[in-house]
């Protein structure tokens, strides 16, 4: 591919915005605000990715398939780039993204909610639970409990619903 | 050669450790800013590689099934910042060495984890009181070091202070229900505090590499961390009715190389299949 025939980095973003997430694939990668950056280095498309969670096994996944995808759509030179900072949060999920997620049983992030990690004991029980009211996704209900702080992936916590008995994961604030 | 588990028994093991760790490569002069800064990064890796390592012993094998996911997904943190912090040592050395290199290639000698990491998982108790003591420490260790005059090592504390933040809250939660729990739980957690007490102050006393890079700014000393842990492990334990320990007595060494038996064994079921093929890959 020579310099003039590169694809602008827009076309880019569409291709990667079709990249779903391996573990929740009714989202994509893009949605999950991981993609932090496109851009070119001389003709190197230079593709910045930032990780959820330090040991998130999904990550040599995702970065495989972006590879894959922007092969698939030609692209020879490509350089894919790990960002630490700024830390990954749940804040950059998008909105539409959310909806997706209830819809397919996983309720979303509550912003604001994420551990804070520097409270000393009484207050260190109530911030991971007691005060938070995730909804069910199934049946809407607020009537939920957290079983475990830790859910089917480092992302989630496992939470049941009081009223339609659903067990659902809830996607933690980071 | 490398030494193997039996010459650790031998009274020249240091030296058999010295030239197999050097195997290759001529090793970092000591004292000098990249030879501690590498000591200082494989001790943040090999604490968290070993905790990691203990943890995902758990899995399979916990009281209920929510209990053994979150236990596996604690140590999926914690091999995954050892990962980062394990790959910046590797950096900082300039050898060439990898982050599995690192974890996989060395032996007891050239780990460089407080003692306490490496204390036997025992029962579910234990293993949390043992999580807990950590946290406490990891926490406020970790928010230290998003002030370091490296970036990189910034950067990774601060990744890494958003994942223990979940891990303080889940272990200070749950040694609090068990020593307020039943009799039972609350022996054991009376019994698990007893037992690691004496590896819990080994967090706080530091070393020569130590002052040199808490004066450049890379890394808070060890002792400055000792009010916030204080403040942490004293107002959990009460509300957890569980009595302190008297006595400050610590073992020491697992920072600057000398470990308990222990690690020879952890070594030898993490470190098996490269050992026994060298190089394999997935
Ligand atoms: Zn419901």
């Amino acid at each position: 591919m020579s310099a003039d025939t590169l694809p602008d980095t827009e076309e880019v973003w569409r291709w990667l915005s079709e990249v779903p997430d391996p573990e929740i694939p009714v989202i994509t990668i893009t949605e999950l605000g991981i993609i932090r950056g496109v851009e070119y280095d001389a003709d190197t498309l230079v593709v910045t990715v930032t990780p959820t969670y330090s040991g998130c096994p999904a990550t040599s996944m995702i970065n495989l398939q972006i590879e894959e995808k922007l092969r698939d759509n030609g692209v020879e030179k490509i350089c894919l780039k790990r960002q630490l900072s700024p830390a990954w949060t749940t804040d950059w999920i998008a909105d539409a993204a959310r909806e997706k997620l209830r819809a397919y049983g996983i309720a979303p992030p509550i912003d604001g909610t994420a551990a804070a990690g520097d409270m000393v004991a009484g207050r260190i029980a109530r911030m991971t639970g007691e005060g938070l009211t995730v909804n069910c996704p199934r049946c809407g209900s607020a009537n939920t409990f957290r079983v475990s702080q830790f859910g089917s992936t480092p992302c989630k916590a496992a939470y049941q619903c009081r009223d339609c008995l659903e067990p659902f994961d809830y996607f933690k604030c980071i | 050669m490398a030494p193997s588990l039996s010459d650790i028994m031998t009274p020249d093991a240091a030296e058999l450790a010295r030239a197999a760790g050097g195997k290759g490569r001529a090793p970092l002069e000591m004292g000098t800013p990249a030879h501690d800064l590498f000591v200082g990064l494989a001790r943040l890796g090999d604490n968290t590689l070993i905790l990691g390592h203990r943890v995902s012993e758990w899995c399979g094998h916990a009281p209920v099934l929510e209990e053994d996911i979150a236990l596996a997904n604690m140590a999926l943190d914690l091999i995954g910042q050892t990962q980062l912090w394990l790959g910046l040592a590797g950096e900082a050395e300039g050898r060439g060495r990898t982050a599995d290199d690192l974890a996989f290639l060395r032996d007891a000698w050239h780990f460089y984890n407080i003692l306490l990491v490496e204390r036997p998982n025992r029962d579910f108790g234990h293993t949390l009181m043992r999580q807990f003591l950590f946290d406490a420490w990891h926490q406020p260790m970790l928010k230290a070091l998003e002030g370091s005059s490296d970036v990189r090592i910034a950067e990774i504390a601060q990744k890494a202070g958003k994942e223990v933040a979940y891990h303080i809250e889940r272990s200070a939660d749950l040694v609090i229900r068990l020593g307020d729990g039943t009799e039972e739980s609350h022996a054991r957690m009376q019994d698990a505090l007893d037992r690691l007490w004496p590896y819990a102050g080994e967090m706080f006393v530091g070393d020569a590499v130590d002052l040199r890079l808490a004066e450049a700014g890379v890394m808070p000393a060890p002792e400055d961390l000792r009010a916030a842990w204080d403040e942490t492990v004293h107002a959990v334990l009460s509300e957890a009715t569980l009595t302190r320990p008297e006595g400050d007595f610590a073992h020491k060494g697992g920072r600057q190389g000398r470990h308990t038996e222990d690690m020879g064994h952890i070594l030898s079921s993490m470190q098996w299949l490269q050992r026994a093929y060298p190089g394999a890959t997935w």
